[in-house]
């Protein structure tokens, strides 16, 4: 067996780091010490997603207003929710309250070509609705915000799992140059107070630290500890780190030790990334055609802002990019706020659609949208004007680009949206799936952790979606 | 650059190679992990996802079914299946992405060929101690034995400055200073050992032992979930650093851990340590369900004890049986069930804790006990002296009684409070109590001060208002904590004409006035000013009133009164319970000059004297102790001395820690770990059914007997798990690779008769951590160079068998103590509340309720060693972060060891490390009284104790040059710089100079080396 201190020291000498080759502790590294850089290795499954970026709706966004129109839950607004649906099932802040039904707060419409039936809140999106796929019939295991997300992103409700970013970022490796593979951006609803989330969102778990998602800020340094100190211009931080690596290729010649090697090239790569990432993140430059069809200004901080963002790391080969845009936990004002989230989100994740099709990165980009969780059909009274509850028995979501079926709607609730009844998919379903278009066997991919095999569509079985797949 | 590869292939590549397979098949070295990786799984120990109802973890059983038949490979079952050509009959089954090795189907064969018999796991196996000969290092004689066994030699002894460098990074987490260098240049005879003795009783041995403990123990400063609040665990931290400190024996620092309240002489420090059963997770959700966390706590704390003491991966069963070692669910559940009397609220908000006190504090805590006993002592009393002006009150009394008829309680309506510091509710009877949000308080967002707002209807042709401040609690009718309060102003309005219009009062009288706070403050208009109020302190011990006569009668009963009561002395000098009435009596409304009395007094009073019992008598005289101008004075001490113990209790640190309750939960066997199913059997505490262990009849197993097990000679693995773990600290990587499990899927020692000596030798000395540190680190194996040769590079690449030492990054803590103690910036001082260091702004953006900012510390409090850092665990300090210090939400037993660009970053640009190296300037330029060469020479010796090359000092040299040529230019360059950090730029020194300098300083503090123990 090889132990990570090789690995380490190989991808050390050969990639440095970031953006490095990464291995599944099973692979051969001989193999790899043969097969040639630039040319693909042996993938399991034919890649049709170079990338990923996932547009996470921190809060649990309401299916029922926005994607999943119910007349039957319309016409039994106000009366009791049949105890059939409820009874023995996990509820959070409506535990042991009155339950009743309420009716969608807002109007639906048909969009496209293939009349998707969607809110009015979302006209953008209902216009690329021939580009993505509905999901319906989403479901998951956690419903609190904290192990939701946690379930969401690692597979699993117990902390120190690595995030699928780090996973993906792991098994391929990246193609960006002098950036983060696994980049992850926030922004904040302009409503009320946000559900927090936690670093661990984007950890490597007991993955190598370098495949940890790094946190591109809106505000401060976009990259923690980017900026060189006051009065150090590039040149003399460059004079630096260039005495740092000279020192320490000299001292590698008493001792030879191949992390001094690694070590040189972080320096490089640090160097590097005080250039590129301000580059990055500098969006100025594009044109106003471009900043009006996401409907941002520079230097924003808004959702809109970090899909164009998204796009430009798209372009620069990073290959997991995760967006959260927070404050979607409707409990009350349902109908107040949600239609201002909607907004926020609505005509960006269609202009990132538009944009990423005229660039011809459509096709090798998975676009996923979705909460944690999804919201009870019942109304929730208790914490002022109605709104909605957590709910794991149904929620719904999207995906566009990299190999998924384009203008299709997929599985479906019961007639009150309580539960998914038709195509049910889970959380892990929806990682294996993504993962296939990946290029990656969900079942194969694995790093021993505690003595187990480790993976991030867990143990107890997942299926790839395939209806969904073209 | 490089395009990238995907190279995720099958499980059956990665021992390809391998070496050749032994003469003599051993089961636990040979045969286990080749079973256990491909074929447990559906032949393992779990019976429920068991395939074909076979077992090859057992002999008789893989023999029974014929799978096996003994010295004939080719007629056994399980042979025939690894060699089949036939993809319906081969084992592992395709779908399985497993394959076996031609080395692994060899090894089986042959293992059946020579008789397939079986181990026991090699950890499961009770320790067995080699003889060694006498006068040799055991550790040595072990480490070459088997060296000798394959053919590599030990390297020579590393020199002095390398040894004397190792020994602090490992023993301190500190670089030696130059005089230590000179102190310990010649470690021959009998020096060596001088010099590990003399580091292991340095202060900051505990905290360097401390560092990897924390981590399995998953010590952090805040709760873990969601919100991710802060809990009061540091003392439990100090507790550590101090076991470590003393050298407490480790079986009694593990029982002290998980029984410290349970033990026979339970004490504070036992107390403190038993703070690890609260260390764990928890949430302060809404909408959490308390089954859910209920089961999420239980299973954290097994996997705890299995993580951090046994080296066993529990965290399967809790799912079903695992499927690689013996641990069933019922073992896991029965392990949780030893904590099911842990007192704790299983959602919201962890209680204080304990008060922990050092001696200090202690006497502290004495002093003013006893003047309270005093005190109290003295107001309690019999005074006969007072019998008489008792008599004249009782009379006052009790006709302020028969005239309180004309009082009628008003109904409030409502009850807010404005900025929600203290919370108020009315009950049936008209009471408005206020409590004082503890959340606000902890947060540091309850200012003391708050307004109440009552509205009530007033009856017809009130003429008068009577407030009651209500004595229920203790200290006194006020929440302030000596029971005071202070009513800055009470207003009535009432709502007309879309207009809130004030009801006009003529005047203000109370019952009891504080020498400075009369009651007409209260209508003076000035609702915002500190000490301008009506205060009882003196008369806090009993109901005290404030009466308000109105301008003229209100005639409108159906109007709402609002009522607003402003409370603008800090301190939350708010009225504890409140009661309103209205008189409509004829004006004058006058208070009586003594309080009125409360409700059972006023019975008393009403009984004729000579009917009164004992106890009533007693209660008089009780209650006029509280009113007795007499008294006044004392009474006055009595609730100053009371607020004294009540703000230092407050001010004292604490801990949460175990608190063992009579009713403990019932703990079930929950079916494939599922909360919401609550058919399993439930089950009472016990010991794994696997491992040797004591029988107990006739009682219930508790915390202690876990913990008496955990480090008792026959538990096999904990020793092994400990020795395994420190070994690792030494020597960079454990005998046992995976440090997290000691199991099927963990590897066998590479050297296992080392590791059981050392378990053998740590409980046979009686659990001494110090005794086997001084064997490890005094052995040649330890004193070896860390270089390495081609040939042992080819022969043992990774250094598993020691035939020399390994040289390894610095741990995430250590690399900031290491700059610090080089800059000169370091404080030592050991212990004490988490501290903040600069962190970049905004990095807590993402958390809420609250929302935070984290304040950087003044002072001291930038500059203390890294193990103090505030462990936020959903943000854990970035710094920190990028060299792998772990979040803390789950045991860690094994830091990765990256090697990434944020570490550059960090190295670069965190202000620390640039105000470490501004200030490593200063001292070379101050300290170092020489030409520039002679001053990088030095500079050189500071950071990495060594002379630097001819190379390395040109090299160095050069940038000195390149960057002062650059700042004489651009001298607000160098001012800018020097600004970084807290300190102050010492004005006697050149600028430009000093800022070239510092980038010198940033250099070294740069450098591989700097950070890299070898």
């Amino acid at each position: 067996m090889y132990s990570a201190e090789t690995r380490r020291s190989f991808l050390g000498r050969s990639a440095c780091g970031l953006g490095s080759v990464a291995l599944a502790s099973m692979v051969n590294p001989g193999m790899l010490l043969a097969a040639p850089h630039g040319v693909p290795g042996t993938l399991p499954l034919p890649q049709k997603a170079k990338r990923v970026i996932w547009l996470t709706m921190a809060g649990g966004p309401s299916q029922l207003e926005l994607f999943d129109y119910k007349p039957k839950l319309a016409e039994m607004d106000g009366k009791p929710m049949p105890e059939s649906f409820t009874k023995g099932q996990q509820l959070a802040q409506l535990q042991g309250q009155k339950l009743v039904c309420k009716g969608p707060m807002f109007r639906f419409q048909k969009y496209g070509k293939i009349r998707m039936e969607l809110s009015e809140l979302l006209p953008h999106l209902g216009g690329v609705a021939d580009d993505i796929c509905l999901v319906r019939s989403m479901t998951t295991d956690a419903i609190n915000h904290d192990p939701a997300h946690m379930f969401m992103n690692t597979g699993a409700q117990i902390a120190g799992r690595p995030s699928m970013g780090a996973w993906v970022t792991y098994g391929l490796g990246s193609e960006a140059e002098n950036l983060p593979g696994f980049v992850v951006l926030m922004s904040t609803g302009k409503g009320r107070t946000p559900q927090p989330i936690a670093a661990r969102q984007w950890s490597s778990g007991f993955l190598p630290s370098r495949f940890q998602g790094v946190q591109l800020r809106s505000q401060g340094d976009p990259v923690l500890y980017l900026t060189s100190p006051a009065g150090v211009t590039r040149e003399r931080q460059g004079a630096d780190v260039q005495t740092v690596n000279k020192l320490n290729q000299q001292h590698a010649r008493i001792c030879d030790d191949p992390e001094i090697a690694t070590r040189v090239a972080q320096y490089e790569m640090a160097f590097q990334m005080q250039a590129s990432v301000p580059d990055l993140v500098d969006i100025s430059g594009e044109g106003a055609r471009t900043l009006e069809l996401y409907g941002c200004t520079p230097g924003d901080g808004s959702f809109a802002s970090n899909c164009l963002l998204a796009r430009r790391l798209a372009e620069r080969g990073t290959r997991f990019i995760q967006l959260y845009h927070r404050d979607w936990d409707h409990h009350s004002l349902l109908r107040e706020e949600l239609p201002l989230r909607a907004k926020e989100v609505d005509q960006a994740c269609a202009a990132l659609i538009t944009d990423l099709k005229q660039r011809g990165l459509f096709e090798d980009t998975l676009i996923v949208f979705s909460g944690e969780f999804g919201r009870t059909p019942m109304a929730q009274g208790n914490k002022g004007p109605v709104g909605r509850d957590h709910h794991n028995k149904a929620m719904s979501m999207w995906l566009a680009g990299a190999g998924i079926r384009r203008g299709v709607t997929f599985g479906a609730t019961d007639d009150l949206g309580y539960a998914a009844v038709e195509d049910v998919v889970t959380v892990h379903d929806l990682h294996a799936t993504m993962l296939h278009q990946l290029g990656i066997r969900h079942d194969a991919f694995s790093f021993k952790f505690q003595g187990l095999d480790a993976r991030l569509t867990g143990v107890e079985g997942a299926r790839v979606i395939r209806k969904i797949l073209a | 650059m490089r395009k990238s590869l995907l190279l995720i292939t099958l499980s059956s590549l990665a021992s390809a190679a391998g070496p050749p397979v032994p003469a003599r098949i051993e089961f636990n070295r040979d045969v286990r992990p080749i079973l256990s990786d491909n074929c447990f799984y559906c032949h393992g120990p779990d019976k429920g996802h068991r395939e074909g109802d076979l077992r090859l973890d057992l002999r008789d059983e893989a023999l029974k079914a014929g799978a096996i038949t003994p010295r004939k490979a080719a007629d056994s079952e399980l042979v025939n299946r690894i060699l089949t050509d036939d993809e319906d009959d081969l084992m592992p089954p395709p779908d399985s992405h497993k394959k076996l090795t031609p080395r692994q189907k060899e090894i089986l064969q042959k293992w059946i060929e020579q008789g397939a018999s079986y181990q026991q796991h090699w950890s499961y196996e009770k320790p067995v101690k080699a003889a060694i000969p006498a006068g040799r290092n055991p550790i040595d004689h072990l480490v070459q034995k088997r060296l000798a066994e394959i053919g590599l030699r030990p390297s020579p002894q590393a020199d002095a400055r390398t040894l004397v460098r190792r020994l602090h990074f490992d023993l301190l987490g500190l670089p030696p200073k130059p005089s230590d260098m000179a102190t310990w240049s010649d470690l021959s005879g009998k020096k060596y050992d001088e010099l590990v003795s003399t580091l292991m009783k340095s202060p900051h041995y505990g905290e360097r032992m401390a560092v990897a403990w924390l981590d399995q123990v998953r010590y952090a400063d805040t709760i873990g979930y969601h919100s991710d609040n802060p809990h009061n665990v540091w003392p439990y931290r100090d507790y550590v650093i101090r076991s470590f400190n003393t050298n407490k024996r480790f079986d009694r620092f593990t029982i002290e851990q998980i029984a410290g309240d349970l033990m026979p002489g339970a004490n504070q420090e036992t107390r403190v340590g038993s703070a690890f059963n609260r260390l764990l997770l928890s949430t302060e959700e809404g909408g959490a369900q308390a089954k859910d966390y209920e089961q999420r706590m239980l299973t954290d704390r097994v996997r705890a004890i299995g993580n951090a003491w046994m080296g066993q991966t529990t965290g399967c069963a809790q799912c079903h049986d695992h499927k690689f070692d013996p641990i069933t669910m019922r073992d896991f559940y029965q392990l949780g069930a030893f904590f099911a009397d842990i007192k704790e609220p299983i959602l919201g908000r962890r209680e204080p804790g304990m008060m922990v006190l050092d001696a200090e504090g202690e006497k502290k805590q004495a002093d003013i006990s006893g003047r309270l006993a005093a005190l109290q002592a003295e107001f309690a009393r019999p005074r006969p002296e007072l019998a008489a002006a008792q008599s004249a009150w009782e009379r006052k009394a009790l006709e302020a009684v028969m005239s309180n008829g004309a009082w009628l309680p008003l109904k409030p309506l409502t009850a807010t409070s404005l900025k929600k510091n203290v919370n108020l509710k009315a009950d049936k009877d008209g009471i408005v109590r206020g409590v004082i949000d503890k959340k606000r308080d902890e947060r540091k967002q309850n200012d003391g001060t708050d307004t109440y707002m009552i509205t009530a209807r007033l009856p017809k042709g009130a003429t008068g208002i009577r407030l009651d401040a209500l004595k229920e609690k203790s200290p006194g009718i006020g929440l302030a904590s000596n029971g005071n309060f202070a009513l800055s102003e009470a207003t009535l309005t009432v709502a007309r004409n879309q207009k809130q219009e004030k009801l006009p009062v003529l005047l203000a009288s109370a019952t009891f006035e504080q020498r400075g706070f009369p009651a007409k403050n209260t209508i003076d208009g000035i609702s915002d000013q500190k000490l301008n109020g009506w205060a009882v302190l003196g008369a806090t011990g009993a109901d005290q009133s404030l009466y308000l006569e109105l301008a003229s009668p209100h005639d409108d009963e159906k109007a709402v009164v609002t009522f607003t009561l402003s409370f603008a002395h800090d301190g939350n000098h708010e009225i504890a319970s409140l009661r309103l009435s209205a008189t409509t009596a004829r004006p004058p409304v006058r208070a009586p000059d003594i309080a009125l009395p409360d409700r059972e007094v006023a019975a008393i009073l009403r009984t004729p004297a000579d009917k009164r019992s004992d106890p009533q008598r007693k209660k008089l005289a009780e209650a006029y102790r509280q009113i007795a101008p007499e008294l006044a004075a004392l009474r006055t001490k009595l609730a100053m001395t009371e607020k004294e113990k009540a703000d230092f209790e407050a001010a004292a640190p604490k801990c949460i820690v175990s608190v063992s309750d009579t009713s403990k939960r019932t703990v079930r066997i929950l079916p494939r770990g599922n909360w919401m199913d609550e058919s399993g059997e439930v089950v009472k505490a016990a010991l794994p059914g696997y491992l040797p262990k004591p029988k107990v009849e006739g009682r219930d197993l508790t915390r202690l007997d876990l913990a008496q097990w955990l480090v008792s000679k026959d538990n096999p693995l904990t020793a092994r798990n400990v020795m395994n773990r420190l070994w690792k600290q030494f020597f960079g990587t454990g005998l046992s690779k995976v440090l997290d499990d000691l199991g099927a899927q963990g590897e066998p020692p590479v050297n296992p008769a080392l590791l059981d000596w050392l378990a053998c030798e740590f409980m046979d000395s009686g659990w001494d951590l110090q005794h086997m540190i001084r064997l490890i680190v005094t052995s040649h194996a330890y004193r070896q160079v860390s270089t390495s040769t081609r040939e042992l590079t080819a022969a043992d690449p990774y250094n598993r068998e020691c035939a020399r030492q390994s040289a390894f990054r610095l741990d995430a803590e250590l690399v900031r103590d290491n700059a610090l103690s080089i800059a000169g910036l370091l404080v030592p001082k050991v212990g004490g509340p988490s501290v903040k260091p600069y962190q970049p702004e905004k990095y807590w953006e993402n958390l809420n309720f609250p929302t935070r900012e984290w304040q950087n510390d003044s002072g001291e409090g930038l500059y203390r060693r890294g193990l103090y850092t505030w462990w936020q665990r959903t943000f854990l300090h970035p710094s920190l972060l990028a060299f792998d210090a772990p979040s803390r939400e789950e045991c860690t037993a094994e830091r990765n060891r990256s090697n990434i660009p944020q570490q550059a970053l960090v190295l670069l640009n965190d202000p620390t490390y640039v105000e470490a190296a501004r200030t490593f300037a200063a001292r070379i330029l101050t300290e170092c009284n020489n030409d520039n060469a002679g001053r990088i020479e030095w500079a050189v010796q500071q950071a990495l104790q060594r002379q630097p090359t001819a190379e390395e000092s040109k090299t160095l040299s050069m940038l000195y040059n390149r960057q002062l040529a650059d700042y004489q230019k651009e001298p607000a360059a160098a001012e800018a710089l020097l600004k970084t950090g807290a300190t102050p730029v010492s004005p006697g020194l050149n600028k430009p100079e000093l800022a070239a300098m510092t980038h010198v300083a940033r250099v070294l503090l740069n450098l591989h080396e700097t950070i890299t123990r070898s």
